[in-house]
C-alpha cells in the first residue's frame, strides 16, 4: 500500500565526499582505532559506505553538532582516532568546542566537512560555507585541507588518518572534474605543480584546481605561459613552493571557492608579503554570501569561475615591475 | 581513592574513619582555594567552595584513580566541566598527591601549569581542556562512549554548574547519553541557586530541573551537595544502576563555609581577595594561626 520510494535528488555521484565516503570504508580494516562520528547525514557526507561495512564504529549523535565535536575529544582522549563528520556550515556551528576540545586538548581526531562553498548549489546561501577555511586557519595546531578532486580526496583521507594531531579537511557535494590520474601522489603540506608556466602562478585549492587548469589553457591561446599549483594544505602552507614560484613566475593569482577574506588567498598573501612580495590578485567570493543557482552557474555569477582566474591572471601579470 | 569504598562488606566498617578524612580533604580544598586565588588576584571562589565537598567524596571515595599513573587506561575518569572551579580541583588534586600543594598555589601566574581554567596538556590528570561551560559534559559523553566500545569497566564522572545547564550543548549530550545507554556515566551538578551576574532564577530559570533530567530519561537523585553521606550513597547509586547514566543535583551553597561570601552572587568571581578577606576566610575555614601564614606567606 505504501507509495514507492522517492528518488533521491542530487546523488553524490564522482564527487570528493563519495570518494572519501569509500576511502575512509576501504580504510576500516587498517585503521582499527578509527570511528565516525555522525549528525544524521551519512547520506550526505559520504560516511553511508563507513556505516555498512562498520556499523559497531560507526556513532550517531542526531542533529546535535556541537555535542558531536567536543565528544570527539572524549572519544579520542580513551583512544580511538574519531572522524567527525557534518556540512561545512555546521563545523561553523560547532568551531568553539573543535577549538577547545580538540586542537587545545591536542587530540588526535579528524574533521571532515562536506557541502563547503558555491560548490553546495541549489540548498543556497545558508547552507554555502564560504567562511571554514578561514576560520578554522586560526585555531593553533589546526591542519587545514581541501583536496581538488576524487583521486586526491581519496589519498588525503589516508593521509589524515595517518598523521597525528587535529585536523580539518573540506571534501566537496558535487560531481567533480578530475585532475589527476591514479598515479598521483599526496602529502600534508605540500603544494603540487599541476602545470607548468613561467608568467604568472595560479594558486588553487578544492574545486578552483579544475578552473585554473581551464583558465591556464584559454591565457595559452593569448601565448601567457601559466603555472598552477594545487595547495591542497591551506595549512600549514608550503611556504618553499609559493617562494619558489613568486621568484620564478613574478605574479601571483590565488583561487578557491570561499570567501576571498581569510582564507587560501590570505594565506598566501602572509607566506609572500615577510620576504618575496609581488603582485597578487585574489579570485573568490567578495565578501558576500552565496545563493540558490547550479555551482558552474554559481561560479559565473560571483566570479569564481574559469574566465575571472584568467583576467585575474592578466592583471597581476600588468603589475609587475619590468 | 585512597579507600576502596567499592568494596561494600568492608567499606561499611570503615565509613566514620572514611567521613572524618573526608571532612579533613574537603576542608583542605576550601583552605587551599581561598589561599590560591588570594595569591593569583584573581578567580572564582564561590563555585570553588560549593563543589569542595563533591570533590572530596570523589577523589577521597569513588575514583579508581592514582597518582603512580596517570595515564591508566583502566583508570576513571573525572571532567571538571564547571572548568572555573579550578583552583577546587587543583587543590583536591594536591590533597590526594596529583600535585604539590605548594606548586598548586601558583594558580594563573605565567608559566604555571594551574591555568586559571584546566588544561590537559599542561596536567594530565585533568583528563581535559574545560572553561567554556557544556564542553566537559560533552568530552565525559565521548570518553564513556569510548570506555563502553572497549568493554572497559572505568567509570567517567563530570562535575558541571547549575547556571551551565542554561548551555544548549548540555541537553544535546544529556539525549544523547541516554540514547546510547552510558551507565558508566555520571553527571554531578552544583546546585548553588547562584551564577554570574545573580540568582539562576533571575538570569534563566532551571526549575523544575530534576523533572527535565528524569524526561531526558536520566536516573536521577536530589542530595544535600554537603552531605558526605549523602554525597557517597548517591554514588554508590549512580553505580549500580544499569542501562542509563545517572546525574546527582548536588544542593550547594556557594560560598560555603566563608560566611561573608555565602550566598552571595558578588563572590562568584573573578575576585580579587585582599589579606584581610583570605584571613577571614581562612579563619572560617578553621585554619590555625600557623596553617594561615603557611597559605598566605608563601613566596
Amino acid at each position: 500500500m505504501s507509495a514507492e520510494a522517492p528518488t533521491l535528488i542530487g546523488t553524490s555521484g564522482d564527487s570528493l565526499r563519495e570518494a572519501f565516503g569509500k576511502a575512509l570504508a576501504g580504510l576500516a580494516s587498517e585503521f582499527p582505532k578509527v570511528v565516525v562520528l555522525d549528525a544524521d547525514i551519512a547520506g550526505g557526507t559520504g560516511v553511508h559506505h563507513f556505516r555498512k561495512s562498520n556499523p559497531e564504529r560507526f556513532l550517531q549523535f542526531g542533529i546535535a553538532e556541537q555535542n558531536m565535536m567536543a565528544a570527539a575529544g572524549g572519544i579520542a582522549a580513551v583512544g580511538y582516532i574519531p572522524v567527525v563528520t557534518t556540512f561545512a556550515v555546521f563545523c561553523l556551528r560547532a568551531i568553539e568546542q573543535a577549538r577547545l576540545s580538540l586542537a587545545y586538548a591536542k587530540r588526535n581526531a579528524k574533521i571532515v566537512a562536506s557541502h563547503p562553498g558555491l560548490d553546495v548549489g541549489p540548498d543556497g546561501g545558508s547552507a554555502q560555507a564560504l567562511e571554514d577555511l578561514a576560520a578554522f586557519r586560526a585555531i593553533p595546531g589546526m591542519t587545514v585541507i581541501s583536496p581538488a578532486d576524487p583521486i586526491e580526496a581519496a589519498l588525503a583521507t589516508r593521509a589524515i588518518l595517518e598523521f597525528q594531531g587535529p585536523v580539518y579537511m573540506r571534501t566537496g557535494r558535487s560531481p567533480s572534474k578530475r585532475v589527476y590520474g591514479e598515479s598521483h601522489t599526496f602529502e600534508i603540506g605540500k603544494g603540487h605543480i599541476v602545470r607548468d608556466g613561467s608568467d604568472v602562478t595560479i594558486v588553487a585549492c578544492g574545486v578552483e584546481v579544475a578552473r585554473a587548469i581551464e583558465a591556464a589553457e584559454k591565457l595559452a591561446e593569448e601565448s601567457i605561459s601559466t603555472r598552477v599549483v594545487n595547495m591542497a594544505t591551506i595549512k600549514p602552507i608550503d611556504s618553499a613552493l609559493l617562494v619558489r614560484c613568486a621568484a620564478e613566475t613574478g605574479a601571483i593569482v590565488t583561487a578557491e571557492d570561499h570567501n576571498i577574506h581569510g582564507g587560501l588567498g590570505g594565506a598566501v598573501a602572509e607566506a609572500l608579503a615577510a620576504t618575496h612580495p609581488c603582485p597578487i590578485e585574489f579570485v573568490g567570493v567578495k565578501d558576500t554570501f552565496g545563493a540558490s543557482g547550479e555551482p558552474e552557474e554559481l561560479a559565473h555569477h560571483f566570479g569564481i569561475s574559469a574566465p575571472f582566474i584568467a583576467d585575474a591572471a592578466k592583471r597581476a601579470i600588468a603589475r609587475k615591475r619590468t | 581513592m585512597l579507600l576502596d569504598t567499592k568494596t561494600a562488606s568492608s567499606a561499611t566498617a570503615r565509613v566514620p574513619e572514611l567521613v572524618a578524612n573526608l571532612e579533613k580533604a574537603a576542608r583542605f580544598v576550601r583552605q587551599h582555594s581561598i589561599a590560591s586565588i588570594y595569591h593569583a588576584g584573581s578567580g572564582h571562589p564561590g563555585g570553588a567552595l560549593s563543589c569542595a565537598d563533591i570533590l572530596a567524596c570523589l577523589y577521597g571515595a569513588e575514583l579508581n584513580l592514582w597518582p603512580s599513573d596517570v595515564n591508566d587506561p583502566t583508570r576513571d575518569r573525572f571532567v571538571l566541566s564547571k572548568g572555573h572551579a579550578a583552583p577546587a580541583l587543583y587543590a583536591v588534586a594536591a590533597h590526594y598527591g596529583f600535585c604539590s600543594p605548594q606548586d598548586a598555589l601558583s594558580l594563573r601566574k605565567l608559566n604555571s601549569p594551574f591555568q586559571g581554567h584546566p588544561h590537559v596538556c599542561d596536567l594530565p590528570w585533568a583528563e581535559t581542556s574545560t572553561g567554556s561551560l557544556g564542553q566537559g559534559f560533552s568530552v565525559a559523553l565521548g570518553m564513556a562512549l569510548g570506555l563502553k566500545m572497549k568493554a572497559s569497566k572505568a567509570r567517567v564522572y563530570t562535575l558541571l554548574g547549575d547556571g551551565e545547564m542554561q548551555e544548549g550543548e548540555v541537553w544535546e549530550a544529556a539525549m544523547c547519553a541516554a540514547h546510547h545507554k552510558l551507565d558508566n556515566l555520571c553527571v554531578l551538578i552544583d546546585y548553588n541557586k547562584l551564577q554570574s551576574d545573580d540568582l539562576n532564577d533571575n538570569i534563566m530559570r532551571l526549575e523544575p530541573l530534576a523533572a527535565k533530567w528524569r524526561a531526558f530519561e536520566w536516573a536521577v537523585a536530589e542530595i544535600d551537595g554537603h552531605s558526605l553521606r549523602g554525597i557517597l550513597s548517591g554514588l554508590r547509586s549512580a553505580s549500580v544502576t544499569q542501562g542509563r547514566p545517572s546525574v546527582l543535583i548536588c544542593h550547594t551553597t556557594k560560598g560555603k563555609g566563608v560566611p561573608y561570601m555565602e550566598g552571595k552572587p558578588q563572590w562568584h568571581g573573578s575576585v580579587k581577595l585582599t589579606r584581610e578577606q583570605a584571613e577571614e576566610a581562612l579563619k572560617a575555614l578553621a585554619a590555625s594561626a600557623d596553617e594561615i601564614k603557611d597559605f598566605l606567606d608563601v613566596r
